[in-house]
């Protein structure tokens, strides 16, 4: 099948702390298609971290298949999951993650810094590209200490957005965020589903998870319930009622 | 990632910290310049030293009679067996590779003029002395052979000479002056050649016809020593040989047995002064190497601490797809960058260090351009060194880690 973006089969993974072993997941199967909007939700200790890092190609597995828009991981090397990550993935963390002292501009630049076939003028084109899809074009010169919790957020997810992923995973997106903040950034995500990129939320918060298109549960390395969700919460209908605390909230 | 690209993100970074990048690079600063001010003063007293001796004349070979030995004791050279004027006239007459010649007698001398006296040395000597030995007449005129054979009393002196006898500036050519009471006429004047090597006066020196001073002054049939000039620098082995062969023959000694003679050339004092001051040189820059080194370990130093305050930053590079040459690449940029400027400043320092040592303490200061891509790249081999090893430290992270590195 040509839309099908993840598949993973009896994934399995086993950390080893000295004669302790820690079965963080107990063989997970998922398929995750073009233009999913997919939450996976779980208590900590359910696995969702592990399985996170699995599938952005930053750890790979003890056992198990996974295929990430066709390609096998399992074989991949330290090397070439760097350049999986490069080109297929685009991360958004909880903390935002950005370099300090470093521009908006150019941290939204720095995935395509790693791409050589990339001109210097195209990553700057691009870079204003993805800056301009979550609306902070006019902010592309400003240092993260410059700019507020939502804001630095946007620039993470123009980052994410700049190398054309085929899939975007945000670890906890939300998590540092208030309220009107978050549902903010959900709405982006939101619009870039829209326009048919793929995106995957880790969270613990049912109420971020409603405006997905699918729930996935973890539990004790296993998923326990994988359901779609037909007419998901809109958050751009949802921000214009909700007030304004203020424009400058600091995190 | 791109060089430039990589260039940029390092000089960016060293510059989030200039301070500590400023204190790092000190390191390698006065490492290089010292090394570059050591090896200078080392490289200038080599050359001083061997412009000292070429003036000597750099053909020179002395015969010196060797010491003699009776029943293992060995008395004082020249005691038993001497050179006579025979042995002289052999050496000249039979050696092709002998250019100039001269058979010496030396003796010490109370020197009296009108009302002043000094004591120095007195050279008997054919008139190829002065070739031999690079003397020039300021004024007057050297003697001749024919002075020589009907032993004449007329004599050259040195500046030093003069100056004590007839003060500074006195033109002393013409004089009479008396040597152990015996009346002298000088007849030239020789130019100024300063001090040798060994901080001898070379101008305070009386000049006289060898048969004058054998035979009149010190009434002797032998001579001390036979001073010759090969016809080149490259002739001296060859020189050496036939004035051992002659001398040899004319002692009556087989070839197998030990010369009662020695011959000394200026090229072995040459060489074992020049080997002196290279020793001193190495012996200097290897001092300066070790601040040179220890600004290296300044660097692994503060590049480790880098590491692991950037461990988040490494971790971001690594999830948006840098691999682990490309965090090296960078660290190690990052660490040869600051080699790499402080070895320029360093250069510059130790150029401006070297020529204020010349000019404050006189001494002689050479700079070779050897010495500055030495220590120059040295420094930049102790950045590559230095940074390696927290380069590597950083590639080696685990991006997961490192992204969740509070």
């Amino acid at each position: 099948m040509d839309d099908l973006i993840i598949t993973v089969k009896n994934l399995v993974k086993v950390y080893k702390m000295g004669d302790l072993e820690v079965h963080a997941l107990r063989g997970i199967d998922m398929e995750i298609r073009k233009s999913d909007f997919v939450a996976i939700m779980g208590k900590s200790g359910s696995g969702k971290s592990t399985f996170m890092n699995i599938i952005g190609c930053l750890d790979v597995p003890t056992k198990g298949d996974y295929f990430l828009d066709g390609v096998d991981v399992k074989k991949m090397n330290r090397d070439q999951l760097a350049s999986l990550r490069n080109k297929k993935i685009g991360f958004v963390f909880q903390s935002f993650n950005l370099l300090s002292r470093t521009s908006a501009l150019e941290n939204t630049e720095l995935p395509l810094m790693y791409n050589s076939k990339i001109s210097s003028k195209e990553m700057r084109e691009r870079a204003i590209e993805a800056l301009k899809s979550v609306g902070l074009a006019d902010r592309s010169h400003h240092f993260p200490n410059q700019m507020s919790g939502g804001e630095q957020q946007r620039v993470a997810i123009a980052r994410a957005l700049v190398n054309n992923p085929v899939v975007i995973l945000a670890d906890e997106p939300t998590g540092n965020l208030d309220s009107r903040t978050s549902v903010e950034v959900m709405d982006i995500f939101q619009q870039l589903n829209k326009i048919g990129i793929t995106v995957v939320i880790v969270t613990h918060e049912p109420d971020i998870a409603s405006y997905t298109n699918r729930n996935i549960s973890f539990k004790d390395g296993k998923i326990l319930k994988d359901i779609r969700i037909e007419n998901p919460r809109s958050a751009s209908v949802e921000l214009i009622s909700m007030p304004v605390l203020s424009e400058e909230e600091t995190i | 990632m791109k060089l430039g690209n990589q260039l940029r993100a390092a000089l960016r970074s060293l510059a989030k910290n200039k301070m500590r990048t400023f204190l790092t690079m000190l390191g390698i600063i006065i490492g290089v310049a010292s090394v570059i001010a050591m090896l200078a003063i080392g490289q200038g007293s080599k050359e001083s030293i061997q412009s000292q001796i070429a003036n000597l004349g750099t053909n020179l070979l002395t015969i010196y009679p060797s010491a003699s030995m009776t029943g293992g004791v060995r008395s004082e050279a020249g005691t038993s067996v001497k050179l006579t004027i025979d042995d002289y006239k052999a050496v000249a007459s039979r050696c092709p590779a002998v250019m100039y010649s001269t058979p010496v007698v030396r003796t010490s001398g109370q020197l009296i003029a009108i009302n002043q006296n000094w004591r120095t040395s007195v050279w008997g000597v054919y008139p190829d002395y002065f070739p031999i030995r690079n003397l020039v007449i300021e004024s007057g005129n050297a003697f001749t052979m024919t002075e020589d054979r009907t032993a004449q009393k007329v004599c050259v002196i040195g500046h030093t000479v003069s100056t004590y006898l007839f003060g500074e500036g006195g033109d002393p050519v013409g004089k009479q002056i008396r040597i152990n009471k015996i009346p002298f006429k000088i007849i030239g004047l020789i130019a100024p050649k300063g001090q040798n090597a060994w901080g001898q006066d070379q101008d305070d020196i009386v000049i006289a016809p060898f048969t004058t001073v054998q035979e009149r002054m010190l009434t002797i049939t032998y001579i001390n020593t036979i001073m010759v000039s090969a016809t080149s620098e490259k002739m001296i082995p060859e020189a050496t040989d036939e004035i051992t062969q002659v001398l040899k023959e004319r002692h009556r000694l087989g070839p197998s047995e030990d010369p009662d003679f020695t011959i000394r050339s200026q090229a072995d004092i040459a060489n074992a002064a020049s080997a002196t001051s290279g020793i001193l040189t190495v012996l200097l820059a290897s001092i300066a190497s070790i601040s040179l080194l220890v600004g290296g370990i300044g660097i692994m130093n503060i590049m480790l601490v880098s590491v692991t305050e950037r461990t988040r930053e490494i971790g971001i590079r690594m999830g948006v797809g840098a691999r682990g040459r490309d965090v090296l690449l960078q660290f190690l940029i990052e660490a040869l960058m600051i080699s790499l400027i402080g070895g320029i400043i360093g250069v510059g320092l130790g150029i401006l260090t070297s020529e204020l040592i010349a000019h404050g303490m006189s001494w002689p200061i050479t700079i070779t351009i050897q010495s500055i891509l030495l220590s120059f790249l040295f420094s930049t081999a102790i950045g590559i060194f230095f940074g390696w090893y927290p380069a590597r430290k950083a590639a080696n992270l685990n991006p997961i880690d490192a992204l969740r590195y509070e």
